[in-house]
């Protein structure tokens, strides 16, 4: 196996492993990692929602993003760069962000939840890989959200500048933010082991540009299947992981095969497919994953950030107007939310591959 | 030698313009990208067609000469 497979494997394994330790440490089963989760609960500390269950400000999230730009700044990756359509972007982010949270997990947390053992994610994953297939016939005929240009240190730097303010602020003052005190936003490992383990994984995937979306759309376009070994190989490490501590940890369970009453998850498989197609199909027109979106907006990438504000507003919206679905199923609100995210992101894939007016 | 400018645009847009290039058969490309990752990107792809890579960076920019 070529070298740079090799770090990828060892790299998805690391992570996969983490994330079940997160587990362990306190966070939600099945969720050590979940980006969209994650951004949706700091939204939710912040104050932007008030869904009382899903309100924290989480470590990993400013983890990854100063993991990432500290790896950039070492290796000299950290380029202030943007304006590529940022506005759209905006948009892209805050449709991502309503099929996630129709799934309820990102495309990170569909293989943790494979990991776990909950079967319904199966359905999220075959929505998540059409979502990406769709978006990839518009990039084969031209997609492009334009160029982007140099920007200066102050534009790249303010997104990874806010996490360290965002830090200081939760361990001096935690009373300022919302935090659940029951529910998923309830669950956590501590501060310090949270933000250790997005370091690292921040730098990780900054290193080895881990990307779930680019692990599908390079294997279909150019069979390359660096990224998508990185993905197997989180699905591996967490699997085993999970299978261990099952074993070893008493009165906690990180293993349970089956449909029904999976945590943080409901069985309606339609809207699971519908809502990681919408996830995916946005995601690849952005160029990236959640997770990917966050370790660029860390190399100084503006746009990215741009992007990461869109998600989180799409989870405020999501709470705020009953969007989200939760273990009871998907909300009405939330199947036309989708359904039109589905029509406005084909409208912007369309506008912008085959509309060629302005360049 | 055909020049293909992706300065500016990101990931997989340089390679896929690598690709629809490497349609016209010739023996020689410049790629010139901005994106961090399109240097193995590109490198690793060229590779797998069997065209030798030469690149070299300055402010910023990448400049991937590929050669068979």
């Amino acid at each position: 196996m070529k070298n740079e497979k090799r770090i990828m494997t060892l790299t998805g394994l690391c992570i996969g492993v983490i994330a079940s330790l997160l587990v362990l440490f306190g966070n939600p089963v099945n969720m050590g990692y979940c980006i969209a989760c994650f951004l949706r609960d700091t939204a939710g500390g912040l104050g932007l929602h008030k869904a009382e269950v899903v309100q924290y400000i989480r470590p990993e999230i400013i983890g990854l993003v100063l993991g990432s730009f500290l790896l950039a700044v070492f290796r000299k990756e950290f380029k202030p760069r943007g304006g590529s359509s940022p506005v759209t972007r905006f948009v892209l982010g805050f449709f991502v962000m309503i099929g996630c949270l129709m799934f309820l997990g990102c495309p990170f947390r569909t293989v943790l939840r494979l990991a776990g053992g909950d079967l319904n994610a199966i359905f999220g994953l075959a929505g998540f890989i059409s979502g990406i297939l769709v978006g990839l016939i518009f990039l084969k005929k031209g997609y492009s959200l334009k160029r982007t240009h140099t920007q200066t240190f102050v534009e790249g730097g303010i997104f990874p500048a806010a996490q360290i303010v965002l830090l200081v602020l939760l361990v001096a003052f935690p009373a300022i933010f919302f935090f659940s005190e029951k529910g998923p936003g309830s669950m956590h490992a501590s501060i310090a082991i949270s933000l250790v383990a997005g370091l690292i994984v921040g730098a990780l995937s900054q290193k080895t540009r881990m990307c779930m979306v680019g692990g599908v759309r390079d294997v279909v376009l150019f069979r390359e299947w660096k990224l998508l070994i990185g993905y197997i190989s989180v699905f591996v490490g967490a699997l085993v992981a999970n299978l261990i501590l099952t074993a070893v940890v008493p009165d906690k369970s990180f293993f349970k095969l089956g449909f029904e009453g999976q945590p943080v998850a409901h069985t309606d498989g339609l809207w699971n497919f519908l809502g990681m197609m919408l996830a995916g199909f946005g995601a690849v027109l952005l160029g990236g994953c959640p997770l990917r979106q966050l370790v660029m907006a860390g190399e100084g990438n503006s746009d990215s950030a741009i992007t990461v504000v869109g998600l989180m507003v799409g989870a405020a919206f999501a709470h705020n107007y009953g969007l989200a679905s939760s273990a009871a199923g998907p909300t009405e609100h939330g199947k036309i939310a989708v359904i039109a995210g589905i029509v406005v992101v084909g409208i912007i894939a369309a506008l912008n591959t085959f509309n060629k007016k302005g360049e | 030698m055909k020049i293909i400018d992706a300065r500016g645009l990101a990931c997989p847009e340089p390679l896929l313009l690598l690709q629809n290039a490497v349609n016209s058969k010739e023996n020689n490309y410049k790629v010139l990208a901005t994106c961090p990752a399109a240097r193995e990107n590109i490198v690793r792809y060229a590779t797998k067609l069997g065209f030798k890579s030469d690149v070299k960076e300055a402010d910023g920019e990448l400049e991937i000469t590929l050669s068979k």
